[in-house]
């Protein structure tokens, strides 16, 4: 589904990532740990072509996204708040989302319904902007609007943090199922090894902009991951 | 401390975006300035001995229209001073007292550019006052009294920025006024003039005058003193917002929907708001001009009909895309072509443009001649303009902080130098165009020049629209990192 091949990318001189080759096939749940500074983000403004690379290019199901915009269509993220649009309710945010993506208002209504205890009963028909809910309610309206229109990939940079645990335990279910029966590629990063291996069937350590380890989901790989962070990194420098 | 505050001033100014904007632009702009001081200078100066030889009485003359600077003064500072901003929220929880933080604030606004200029002309005036013969004790009562009203404005316009109660009261009693001496019903310089001539005349009064400006500087410190916490100033009150779905713009698919954003964004947002606002103000842009002679030649008809049916078009227009700078990166993942998002901006422009020329019907009753001017410049600035503008816009990297509630007194300004430059090729070239026309034929062959040109721009839409779409493409990746730094 996406193929990264060469690609780098320089700030004032410093290469802050180098990935020779990684692929991801359709219907993946990939995880990216890595420390802050490993370059998660720079590595997801590549793929959503929010930043220039050096060298190298990404491509998503064959379009090469530097290009072509005919990656959009079937491609959606949430990165940080620059998602969000602040002076929308929750509910016209996902109506602008969905007219975007070719549903409307009544197949978005349908669409939001099985979220409606992710949300707590905070973010619909509040009559609130965006801008004024908390933390917390913004990530989950950024989340669930970037699950609109049936998207084939899904970004999503740090998709647990700021969240309370049970909102925590209900993305992870249904993160685990798009990607079982929706054939939905999912990339994510966490700062969290127990959520990300729980939820990913491939992780990847970045570690200073490069890759150091390709895991594929076993028993042993919280273990593994936890070895790797408390010394291998210490080790490594 | 104040060493601190003035060193995270320096910096904060230094590291902007928009510091780096452009050499060209700067020097433009100190060039500018240098001029208009030495202007005001040299009419502070002047302005005796031409009165004198006019065989006025320079003091009592001047006094008699000082009114008029008075309430200008109140108006142009409301729309173009920059209130003091200060990311306060990070010394909210240092050990710095919050009267050291207001003070520093409210000190800062002391200097301002808009307190200055006002010193070029009385300095000088007061100066020559003194060498002709006046009283030194009068003219320093009257000179204090000049200062006191210029940092009274000041303060009254921090104060009318944030408490809209006052700014309603404001604007009513100068409208009423403005208008009532404009009707011819009363002239406001009678009950002003024997004000200013007692500052002189009773110096007591003029050195009285300084308790305004103190007073008012109390009131602000007291006003924004206890608000200075995160649930009022920082962070906005909120209220329960009405949503309005605008279901009439569902026909128009993709289009229709950035509209009702594009609408939601204005109405819902302080900075968008008064930039609308403030395009309104255009509309009455002719009424400045009707009475002055030299602007009855056609050309500068064809000037004022590109102004006022052009408002919306250069506040707001000048500022494509910064409006969503706060979240342009979603727009340009999301499932948008950027045709799609150029063409919606591109609708709104001209829609507004062509509702401008609507309102500006009321130029009928001076006569079709000048309501022709109006629409040969609506013509030009949808056909031609209002593309410019968009390419403009793909080099306009300021972001825009719509939720301006975040700064301290919060920064409603909406108004740049930078667009006003931008606007300038915007009216040149038409003009130009008209002017050798009319010369060599007729006023009709400048407008059929002029609006043919406008016409013109509409037909050639698609592949200019190209051409945009390439340069925001190259720009899309400097824009992003520029709208990244915030503030």
């Amino acid at each position: 589904m996406i193929k990264i091949e060469n690609i780098s990318k320089v700030y004032n001189g410093v290469t802050v990532l180098t990935v020779p080759q990684l692929e991801i096939p359709e219907g993946q749940c990939f995880g990216l740990v890595g420390n802050n500074g490993a370059g998660k983000t720079t590595l997801f403004s590549l793929l959503l072509d929010l930043i220039e690379p050096n060298s190298g290019s990404v491509t998503n199901k064959g379009i090469i996204v530097n290009k072509s915009e005919d990656w959009k269509p079937f491609t959606s993220a949430f990165i940080d708040e620059s998602f969000l649009i602040g002076y929308l309710t929750p509910e016209e945010y996902f109506y602008f989302i969905g007219d975007l993506r070719g549903k409307n208002k009544a197949d978005v209504d349908v669409f939001l319904t099985p979220f409606e205890e992710l949300f707590n009963d905070e973010i619909l028909n509040k009559k609130k902007y965006i801008r004024d809910l908390s933390k917390g309610n913004q990530k989950k309206v950024g989340i669930v609007a970037a699950l609109i229109g049936n998207p084939e990939v899904i970004i999503l940079d740090e998709p647990f943090a700021n969240l309370d645990p049970t909102t925590q335990f209900r993305l992870k279910a249904i993160i685990k199922e798009m990607a079982t029966t929706k054939k939905v590629t999912i990339i994510i990063s966490s700062h969290d090894l127990i959520h990300t291996t729980e939820v990913c069937s491939r992780i990847v350590v970045l570690n200073k902009g490069e890759m150091v380890k390709d895991i594929q989901t076993n028993s042993e790989t919280l273990k593994e991951l936890e070895t790797f962070f408390s010394e291998g990194i210490m080790v490594r420098n | 401390m104040v060493k601190k505050f003035l060193f995270l001033e320096w910096k904060s100014f230094s590291r902007s975006a928009s510091f780096n904007f452009n050499l060209a632009i700067k020097i433009l702009l100190s060039i500018a300035a240098a001029f208009y001081g030495a202007m005001i200078l040299l009419l502070g100066i002047g302005v005796f001995y031409m009165l004198q030889e006019e065989g006025f009485e320079p003091l009592s003359t001047v006094n008699k229209y000082l009114v008029y600077w008075w309430l200008a003064d109140l108006i142009v500072r409301y729309f173009l001073q920059q209130t003091p901003v200060m990311q306060v929220k990070p010394l909210l929880t240092l050990p710095i007292k919050k009267s050291k933080i207001v003070s520093f604030l409210l000190g800062k606004s002391a200097f301002s550019f808009f307190n200055m200029y006002p010193v070029f002309f009385f300095l000088p005036f007061s100066i020559v006052l003194v060498v002709n013969g006046y009283s030194i004790v009068g003219v320093l009562a009257w000179h204090l009294a000049m200062m006191s009203i210029v940092y009274a404005n000041n303060y009254l316009n921090l104060l009318i920025e944030n408490l809209n109660a006052l700014f309603i009261a404001v604007a009513v009693i100068l409208v009423t006024l403005i208008g009532a001496q404009y009707a011819g019903y009363l002239d406001i310089t009678i009950y002003f003039s024997p004000i200013f001539q007692a500052f002189y005349a009773y110096p007591i009064i003029g050195f009285g005058m300084l308790l305004i400006p103190i007073s008012l500087f109390m009131y602000c410190f007291n006003y924004f003193k206890p608000r200075l916490r995160l649930d009022d100033v920082i962070k906005k009150k909120e209220k329960e917002v009405k949503t309005e779905n605008f279901t009439w713009l569902d026909k128009y698919g993709v289009l229709g929907s950035f509209l009702k954003n594009d609408l939601k964004l204005i109405l819902r947002n302080k900075r968008s708001k008064s930039t609308v606002l403030t395009s309104i103000f255009f509309l009455f842009y002719g009424l400045l001009l009707m009475s002055d002679s030299m602007y009855g030649a056609p050309t500068w008809k064809l000037f004022s009909g590109l102004f006022i049916s052009g408002g919306f078009l250069f506040t707001f227009g000048g500022f494509v895309p910064s409006w969503d700078s706060s979240y342009y990166p979603l727009m340009m993942s999301q499932n948008i072509k950027y045709k799609e998002y150029l063409s919606s901006k591109w609708w709104l422009i001209v829609i507004a443009t062509f509702c401008s020329m609507l309102l500006a019907s009321f130029y009928l009753y001076f006569g079709w001649e000048y309501y022709l001017a109006i629409i040969v410049g609506a013509i030009y600035n949808m056909g031609v303009n209002a593309h410019i503008v968009l390419l403009g816009g793909a080099y306009v990297k300021t972001p825009i902080d719509l939720n301006a509630g975040k700064k301290a007194f919060g920064d409603k300004k909406a108004f740049n130098v930078k667009t006003i430059l931008l606007t300038i090729p915007k009216l040149l070239l038409p003009l130009l165009i008209f002017y050798a026309f009319y010369k060599i034929w007729n006023v009709q062959a400048g407008y059929i020049a002029v609006a043919l040109l406008g016409i013109m721009g509409f037909a050639f839409k698609n592949s200019v629209f190209s051409l945009i779409e390439k340069i925001y493409k190259q720009e899309k990746y400097a824009t992003l990192s520029a709208y990244k730094q915030k503030n």
